[in-house]
């Protein structure tokens, strides 16, 4: 039944397009050759700085940024910036920054998925796109997506070595890990909506907040 | 969604005269066109990003058959299932039969305009399947039961008042009408249902047929939500949304939101490709997606082709006149502007939307906007003949047009004939040289006068010239 009416569909549209009933070599061959080279297309000219294109960028989509030196130096970044917004001390973080000293800081961080009720999230990321300040997250055992998510305070530390210019670099990166995983997220600031009246407002499901926290080593 | 593009003409005498709703579109013009040019503008290299994204829709149309081939090949060997609608119909029974089989309670839905197209809340309901829209205008729309004017901004027609009030009567809270307090309202009722659907329906702005990936494009997260915390997920779209590589995928994205809201990016790009893997700790058990035909195979091979280069970014109505005018109700149905004007008639029927192709100025401000470069007043032109062809017309506008046609093949009749209608029409000037009431004209002359002849035919005036 499902199998027929597959056939059917695409026999339907060899035939609504004239083409035999069976493809044809060199049609074969025009397809699996553009998915073996996937060429990359004509893109923006403009020649930029990654690291100052990628702050800019992400400060004008209502993240907010700051620079740390070194990945030991986060917990202290991250105490600071709940400190000051009074959003309290516990925080869920990805399984791969479970080791940092947390409890040195003050801080009471988990390391798991997020649930529902969870304020602050704590990601790495897999990298960055200076063209439009935007972060790539993969899903998988230590990086589960829910926590750049649910709650309302979305915290993400990035390498600045990890900060490459286009999507096309990034799908490169993702290209070397060998293959994709179940879901890759582009996050570019907080979660908005301007489905009324066009009033742009932030924190429609996701995260009111992205602070981008960019590891100088 | 309910067919009404019959009713054309009246709604939009209604909508004309709706001040909540042309204050709705004024607002409209102004952000998104605006927003569109200056993303436009800062886009260094633009026409030549535009051309390849037309060249990549191109591509997968000119190869359709192998590329959805090799989207299921993909997504399969990931752990997704493929099914093939024929129909709309066809996708309800898919749907509620996955519902069944996975003993589905409630769903909760981002934006898909495909399941506009084949009413699938209506069949969810009616097998006792609760469904949650979540995208913020989609809820309003839910609890109001309207269906979308836009197919991206689907609540552009209603003011932030008359979503207080609808808030008020249906979450029964305080009433407030300001648009932050709104939002938050909105998520705080919502939150609930991310959490407990079983089931996530979401559409696919793209699949990829590369690595078996769909993508969706969201601002709210809503998208994120539905693919990741449901046991299931089911995306539902178009088999002309293929796509053949993630480089592919890179050049619409950049084309895609900024046509659509004036953004250079969405909020969130999402790309889910099968569902939870074994080292995963969160995501769906179970991943479908529904590849729907629905009237789009019969566009392929024929004049109407190009028009399934669409990537549903909404520019082409966000720049029409007549669409700023009346807004997307009138149009009767999914899909409203130029491209629903196309879309319409070709999907459902060109003799159930004689009004559609009709509704445009021809100016090309969608064929100018569009970042896939459909020729849309082409395909408007081609259904006008279409209709004329098929003997769709009005008798008046047929013999109307058959007498021109006899008249323009005798020329000293044709000359005759215009010396007279010239004068006579003059004469119906008076002092003013104005005509406040034209018989047959009176469509034009209730709203404003027409200008007079002054006397001679072009014809007169030629002639005349070129004794001199």
């Amino acid at each position: 039944m499902k199998g027929e009416a597959r056939d059917r569909l695409l026999a339907r549209i060899r035939e609504r397009q004239g083409k035999p009933r069976e493809p044809q070599p060199l049609e074969i061959e025009a397809v699996r050759s553009h998915l073996a080279a996937h060429p990359r297309n004509p893109g923006p000219r403009d020649q930029f700085d990654d690291l100052t294109r990628f702050r800019e960028r992400a400060l004008t989509l209502a993240s907010t940024l700051e620079e740390v030196e070194t990945l030991e130096g986060v917990p202290r970044a991250v105490a600071r910036y709940l400190a000051e917004r009074h959003l309290g001390t516990r925080a869920v973080c990805w399984p791969e920054l479970a080791a940092l000293d947390w409890p040195g800081s003050g801080l009471d961080v988990e390391a798991r998925s997020a649930r529902g009720d969870d304020l602050v999230g704590i990601t790495g990321a897999f990298c960055a796109v200076a063209e439009t300040g935007t972060l790539v997250t993969l899903t998988g055992r230590h990086t589960p997506s829910t926590l750049s998510l649910l709650p309302e305070t979305h915290m993400a530390v990035v390498r600045a070595s990890r900060v490459v210019r286009s999507m096309e670099d990034a799908w490169a990166l993702v290209r070397e890990t060998g293959g994709m995983p179940r879901a890759v997220n582009f996050i570019s600031g907080p979660s908005r909506t301007a489905d009324i009246e066009q009033t742009v407002t932030l924190g429609a499901h996701g995260p009111y907040r992205v602070h981008i926290i960019l590891l100088a080593a | 969604m309910e067919l009404t593009s019959d009713r054309f003409k009246h709604t939009a005498r209604v909508k004309l005269a709706d001040a909540n709703l042309q204050a709705a579109l004024d607002k409209l013009q102004t952000n998104f066109v605006k927003g569109r040019a200056d993303r436009v503008a800062e886009l260094d290299n633009f026409e030549a990003i535009r051309d390849a994204a037309a060249g990549i829709r191109q591509r997968a149309l000119d190869h359709l058959d192998l590329y959805l081939a090799e989207f299921e090949r993909n997504a399969t060997a990931h752990g997704a299932v493929v099914h093939w609608a024929e129909t709309t119909d066809d996708v309800n029974r898919i749907v509620c039969e996955l519902a069944a089989k996975y003993g589905v309670k409630k769903a909760a839905k981002s934006k898909s305009m495909v399941s506009e197209e084949c009413a699938l809340n209506d069949a969810l309901e009616a097998a006792g399947i609760q469904v949650v829209e979540t995208d913020l205008g989609e809820y309003i729309l839910q609890l109001a039961k309207e269906p979308p004017s836009h197919i991206v901004a689907p609540v552009v027609h209603k003011t932030r008042g008359e979503v207080s009030d609808l808030f008020q009567a249906k979450h029964g809270r305080p009433r407030t009408d300001a648009i932050p307090e709104l939002t938050r309202e909105a998520r705080e009722m919502l939150r609930p249902h991310f959490l407990s659907a079983d089931m996530g329906i979401t559409g696919a702005n793209f699949v990829v047929a590369e690595t078996g990936s769909t993508l969706i494009v969201t601002n709210e997260g809503n998208g994120r939500m539905v693919t990741t915390l449901p046991r299931v997920h089911v995306a539902i779209t178009g088999i002309e949304k293929v796509v053949p590589t993630l480089e592919d995928v890179a050049t619409l994205v950049r084309l895609l939101p900024r046509h659509g809201t004036g953004q250079t990016i969405t909020n969130y790009v999402s790309v889910t490709t099968g569902p939870r893997r074994a080292e995963d700790v969160e995501g769906p058990e179970h991943f479908h997606v529904i590849l729907v035909d629905g009237g789009r195979s019969a566009l392929l091979g024929g004049e109407m082709q190009e028009m399934l280069r669409c990537i549903r970014c909404g520019a082409c109505m966000n720049h029409c006149p007549v669409y700023q005018s009346i807004g997307g109700h009138a149009y009767g149905w999914v899909y409203p502007g130029p491209m629903g004007s196309v879309l319409t008639p070709t999907y459902v029927g060109i003799e159930k939307a004689l009004d559609l192709p009709h509704a445009s100025t021809f100016c090309n401000q969608c064929g100018v906007v569009c970042p896939v470069k459909i020729p849309l007043p082409d395909l408007l032109r081609k259904l006008r003949e279409r209709q004329f062809e098929q003997g769709l017309r009005p008798w008046t506008e047929r013999a109307g047009l058959a007498l021109w046609g006899w008249a323009a093949r005798h020329p000293t009749i044709y000359a005759l004939l215009s010396r007279l209608g010239v004068s006579v029409l003059k004469r119906m000037g008076g002092s003013d040289e104005r005509i406040h009431d034209l018989p047959l004209g009176r469509g034009w002359t209730k709203q404003r006068d027409f200008p007079a002849p002054e006397g001679k035919t072009f014809r007169e005036l030629y002639a005349a010239r070129r004794r001199r």
